[in-house]
């Protein structure tokens, strides 16, 4: 038998083998048997110093097309295994994601909250900064200081909750976020461009849309040159800002002693768009709030020259406003604290 | 206000649809709440009188009852209401008829009785008087055209019309008469008007009337004071056109003299009051003070006692016979009796009126105008009305008017810059435009130079005194929505203050945390302070609350969260999460000199289901996410919170809070059986305190080396004690340092714990070598066992793994895994304070 022959019958033993391996752990050590140092090429390879120049460079060929062939069929089978092996652990490796129930969960911001940094972020993005005050608060502040003399008729608009502090009926919890507007302006010079929201409190009894407890948000411009007609338009960018396209706001004449001219605002129905539905009356309106010119006895109470400075205020509920956003019908809802609630938003 | 449109229209000829009527009012400021058509789909009802009524066997809740309906018809009727008797007056509603609630009557059969009609409750014929029983027509007894068959709306007086209801604002005097409405109207819609000119017969000489006398002792708060007997009135029911009038305006109808007296003020907008004159001892009228513990029945049956800053009505035997502006008392009422009447027209001081209807808790019709300001020039046009009303009753003026003038309000013309209507409004009108505005509503202008006009002012606008008032008529005359909307540019940055900022992120981190946002209530009980063991004498009082036991101002946001877990528990859902954000207020401990009470922002979480671990791992969350680095724990007892479980929150020498578990006591008060978590902090003092990271330390790029330690402790050495000397060991080296294991049993010494840590060592410029790890590792157990009750457990050296990875220790630090081949005790895992 030739030694071509010989190198055949080891090629072939040797592919047989390599086809026979399941493992390329087992591939790994077959390949050291096969090529190694101790392997019948080796020896073979060996041998060929023994040969006569000529043969040598002959037998030498033929024992590197052997090795040759044996190598490609250790990548090949090597390739196969790999991927047998990886296709192998991918399947056993499934998941059903749909099983997994989560074991952390996020809580949730309250509705108001909310609503709240929504408003702050609209303004903010016109210019605004956010003020706030104390809602234990004194009379000065709630109602003095914005043009409600002591007595005024006007004081019933809002049943106030007196504290135990000082002399009677001298402190009391706030009935709006107004006196806030009465801080910034001492504690600051002119322009100011500033919303303030805040909890407030009214002696009303709860029902679907009262309170006692409840949040406004305040708004407070004042600059040299600002009209009744920048009122108007700050809410009516405003509703544009915070509603959507196509929502608008008007104003009709209203009465509040800290604002004149006053008005109510109204804002296109959340609800119909404007096209007229039960919740607006058919009107195609809602009504948000109170607003108007800062009265000149207020510029005077903080010692503004109303011949130099004009401002506009502004102020609405935060809760009706998200009631209107959700469609909740009861306030009473939003302080129930009822996780069933709270989680939805 | 309830204003119907025939009662407009006598004012000024109102010729547009109601639909504009009701967007001018709202346009004007008179906001229309409600817009109600009456009187119509009466067409197919008529007066029927009940003949016979009798029981359906069977039935215990409908009786068969016949009735005549006029031209000798008698009709079988089943009805359900029991509040007539045979021969009453009562409406029918035929066969075909659609009632103003759009019921269409139609002839059937009830319990096999046949039922041609349908007898009506007032308010399915629109009319007021509710649903409580059939409208028995008892005033139309004897009365003409209410003979069986008339239709209803004949014999009442009933002509279809629309009654608005109006939102009158406290600045408009004005609009509480329909007159008022009127004019406001007539000047939006360009229309005329004109008030009511009275026909007054000759006045009777006064034969043997006698003048009455009028004494008024406060000039100050009774401006205007008229006195004027009207005699020869034969008291009875009102016409029923009054009547229906007074009803759809919302009043009832009582008596012609007190109907015309209602009728006057509605139409004009003055009070006034009717006295029996012969049940007015004395003869005469005066107007005083109400004397200390003077007290007085008034109309409406109540004794109210009065104090000295109460205006009082008295007799000529100064006896009080009303409050004045307010209501007048049971004594001098009129009855059937009454022939002769003193009708007292006057003007009080507003703020008086409306101090002492306040302080009685007493508003009536009268003083809600009295308050606003009423036109005093408009009391002799009143008191002619009045007498006009009654005249088909025979009223006439009996002699002259006693009128005694005290102080009025002064009204000096205001001063109107024009240029100063276009700087306040934004829009520009001419002095022209501004008296086409103005003078319909009767603020008369005169040019006065310099740009200038001089406005005479209303007296029946009391509110408007200053130019500013001026330009809010021209505004609202002009249309607010005329006024051409323009946006100021904020010359500010805007934006919220740290304080705002981190905040919000405070919200987020114990949202992230698990928590849920709650709103609970300012208001406390003494008993809910007390329950969650804190302190009532703390808080704040309120001195009017809602709930009588709802008057402490909370101290702490405690009782409102636990309270509110307490409530999800008996909703079948525990182990919920909160947290709340809001401000407590609290006595101030030094003196109550301060202007306002202690005020705290504070964020509070409660975790139900969960005991302190997770308080303390909720307060490492909310320290990482602020990156809060100087902070320690101490262990302390607080009132509401578990004695042993509690730690007070220091930032530096700074109290920000309170970390642990509430008291087992105040849980079992509340029906909770879960354990709950408890982190609560004052939100100014934890954003006040050093945070957000500062200078940047760089990150060494070599391989770092971690070491176990595991320690037997005291049980009385706090594992943070332990944890500050291995960081204050002043080993340069150690860049991390985890508390991973707990151990507590039988292989540590009794009253002494297992703590282990790994500590990560790493050098900033270099690889470490044995020998240095060796040396840090020497002297942080070196300083641990000297300062502390501890030793090193066993004697065996904590192993050491050099690992490879390069740089990342404070990642490493976190995260490290519970590898070690050391931690073969059972033990707690407890995060620690993070890398250091």
């Amino acid at each position: 038998m030739s030694e071509r022959d010989d190198h055949e019958v080891i090629v072939v033993e040797a592919l047989a083998r390599v086809a026979a391996v399941t493992t390329t752990e087992e591939l790994r050590e077959l390949g050291t048997e096969l090529l190694g140092r101790r392997s019948p090429l080796a020896r073979a390879k060996a041998g060929l110093s023994s040969l006569e120049a000529g043969d040598r460079r002959a037998a030498g060929m033929a024992l590197n097309a052997a090795r040759q062939r044996i190598e490609q069929a250790l990548d090949a089978r090597s390739q196969e295994l790999v991927a047998a092996e990886r296709a192998s652990r991918i399947a056993a490796e499934r998941l059903d994601l749909s099983e997994v129930v989560p074991n952390r969960r996020r809580g949730h911001l309250h509705l108001v909250t909310q609503a709240r940094d929504r408003l702050e972020d609209t303004f903010v993005a016109m210019g605004y900064t956010v003020a706030e005050g104390p809602e234990a608060e004194s009379d000065w502040y709630n109602f003095e200081a914005l043009n409600f003399p002591a007595g005024h008729p006007a004081r019933e608009m809002y049943d106030t909750f007196y504290l135990e502090w000082g002399s009677p009926e001298s402190t009391l919890l706030r009935t709006h976020t107004s006196p806030v507007q009465i801080r910034v302006m001492e504690r600051s010079e002119p322009p100011i461009y500033s919303v303030m929201p805040g909890r407030c409190y009214r002696l009303d009894t709860p029902d679907a849309s009262h309170l006692p407890v409840f949040h406004q948000i305040e708004g407070l411009v004042v600059d040299r040159g600002i009209t009744f007609g920048s009122l108007a338009g700050t809410l009516d960018a405003f509703t544009e800002a915070y509603f959507g396209p196509g929502f608008r706001s008007r104003l009709r004449p209203s009465y509040f002693p800290f604002t004149e001219p006053s008005a109510e605002f109204d804002i296109t129905c959340v609800f119909c768009k404007g096209e007229g539905c039960r919740t607006c009356g058919r009107t195609g309106w809602l009504e948000l709030g109170g607003c108007g010119m800062v009265h000149p006895n207020v510029f005077a109470a903080v010692g503004y020259d109303p011949e130099v400075w004009s401002g506009f205020a502004f102020g609405f509920g935060i809760d009706r406003l998200v009631m209107m956003r959700h469609g909740i019908d009861d306030i009473r809802e939003l302080i129930t604290n009822d996780v069933r609630f709270l989680e939805q938003f | 206000m309830r204003v119907p449109l025939s009662w407009l229209r006598q004012f000024t000829p109102l010729d547009v649809p109601v639909e504009e009527v009701v967007a001018t009012l709202d346009d004007l400021g008179l906001a229309v709440e409600s817009v109600t058509r009456v009187g119509d789909g009466l067409e197919g009802v008529v007066v029927a009188r009940v003949l016979e009524i009798s029981a359906i066997a069977g039935a215990d809740r409908i009786q068969a009852v016949r009735v005549d309906a006029g031209a000798g018809q008698s009709v079988p009727v089943v009805c359900g209401a029991w509040n007539f008797a045979v021969g009453d007056l009562v409406p029918l509603a035929t066969v075909g008829t659609v009632l103003p609630g759009g019921m269409e009557i139609a002839a059937r059969r009830m319990r096999g009785v046949p039922s041609e009609g349908m007898l009506c409750a007032p308010d399915e014929l629109g009319l007021p008087g509710g649903h409580d029983g059939i409208l028995v027509l008892d005033d139309l007894e004897e009365g003409e055209g209410s003979a069986p068959g008339t239709p209803l709306a004949d014999a009442l007086g009933l002509a279809p019309d629309t009654v608005l209801e109006l939102e009158v604002n406290a600045n408009r005097p004005d609009a509480m008469s329909v007159a008022g409405v009127a004019r406001d109207l007539a000047a939006r819609l360009g229309l005329g008007f004109s008030l009511p000119e009275p026909e007054v017969g000759g006045r009777q000489e006064p034969r043997r009337v006698e003048p009455v006398s009028v004494r008024v002792d406060d000039p100050e708060r009774c401006g205007r004071f008229v006195a004027q007997v009207v005699a020869g009135i034969t008291v009875g029911p009102s016409p029923a056109w009054i009547a229906r009038r007074l009803e759809r305006a919302g009043m009832r109808a009582i008596n012609n003299v007190v109907d015309a007296s209602n009728y006057v003020m509605l139409e004009l907008g003055q009070p006034t009051h009717p006295y029996d004159l012969a049940r007015l001892p004395g003869r005469g009228l005066g107007v005083r003070r109400a004397r200390t513990g003077e007290s007085l029945v008034t109309l409406d049956g109540i004794t109210r006692t009065l104090s000295v800053d109460d205006l009082l009505i008295c007799d000529g035997e100064d006896q009080p016979v009303g409050i004045a502006g307010v209501m007048g008392g049971a004594s001098s009422e009129i009855d059937s009796a009454t022939t002769e009447v003193v009708l007292e027209a006057a003007w009080f001081e507003p703020l008086s009126v409306s101090r002492t209807s306040r302080r009685l808790k007493l508003r009536s019709e009268a003083s809600a105008r009295f308050e606003k300001g009423c036109d005093w020039t408009g009391i002799d046009r009143a008191v002619a009305r009045f007498c006009e009303l009654l005249a088909p009753a025979g009223a006439v003026l009996a002699g002259s008017p006693v009128d005694v003038v005290g102080r009025l309000p002064d009204r000096p013309p205001v001063v109107l810059r024009v240029a100063r209507v276009e700087e306040l409004l934004g829009t520009s009108l001419g002095p022209d435009e501004i008296t086409r505005l103005l003078d319909p509503i009767g603020f008369t202008t005169t040019p006065a130079g310099d740009g200038c006009l001089e406005v005479v002012l209303p007296p029946w606008r009391l509110d408007s005194t200053a130019e500013i008032d001026v330009v809010e008529e021209i505004a609202r005359l002009h249309g607010y929505r005329r006024i051409p909307p323009t946006v100021p540019r904020s010359p500010l940055a805007g934006g919220l203050s740290p304080y705002q900022r981190d905040r919000r992120q405070l919200r987020q981190l114990l949202a992230g945390a698990g928590a849920d946002e709650a709103w609970t209530t300012t208001f406390l009980s003494p008993s809910d302070l007390a329950r969650c063991r804190l302190d009532a004498g703390d808080a704040v009082a309120v001195t009017n609350p809602l709930v009588a036991e709802e008057s402490r101002l909370r101290t702490s946001l405690l009782p409102g969260l636990v309270g509110a877990v307490a409530y999800n528990a008996r909703h079948r859902q525990t182990g919920v999460s909160l947290f709340e954000v809001g401000h407590t207020f609290r006595r101030r401990a030094a003196s109550c000199d301060q202007q306002l009470p202690e005020e705290v922002e504070a964020i509070a979480y409660a975790g139900a289901g969960r005991d302190a671990t997770e308080a303390v791992t909720v307060w490492h969350l909310v320290a990482d996410g602020l990156v809060l680095d100087d902070w320690r724990l101490e262990a302390v007892t607080a009132p509401g919170l578990h004695a042993t479980r509690t730690a007070r929150l220091w930032c530096g020498d700074v109290d920000v809070g309170l970390v642990g578990e509430i008291d087992p006591d105040v849980l079992a008060a509340h029906d909770i059986t879960e354990r709950v978590a408890w982190l609560e902090l004052d939100v100014a003092r934890v954003l006040a305190t050093p945070h957000g990271g500062g200078s940047y330390r760089p990150v060494s790029r070599f391989p770092s080396s971690d070491v176990d330690l595991a320690f037997e402790v005291d049980e009385a050495t706090p594992a943070a004690e332990v944890e500050a000397t291995l960081r204050g060991s002043g080993s340069p080296l150690l860049v991390g340092l985890r508390l991973f294991d707990v151990y507590r049993g039988d292989r540590v010494a009794p009253g002494r714990r297992g703590l282990a840590w790994t500590a990560r060592f790493q050098a900033p410029d270099r690889t470490l070598t044995d020998e240095d790890v060796a040396e840090a590792r020497r002297r942080l157990v070196a300083a641990v066992e000297q300062r502390h009750p501890a030793t090193l457990r066993g004697s065996r050296p904590g192993v050491e793994r050099i690992e490879a990875s390069a740089g990342t220790a404070g990642n490493a630090a976190q995260g490290g895994a519970a590898s070690s081949g050391e931690r073969s005790e059972p033990g707690v895992h407890r995060p620690t304070g993070g890398s250091s």
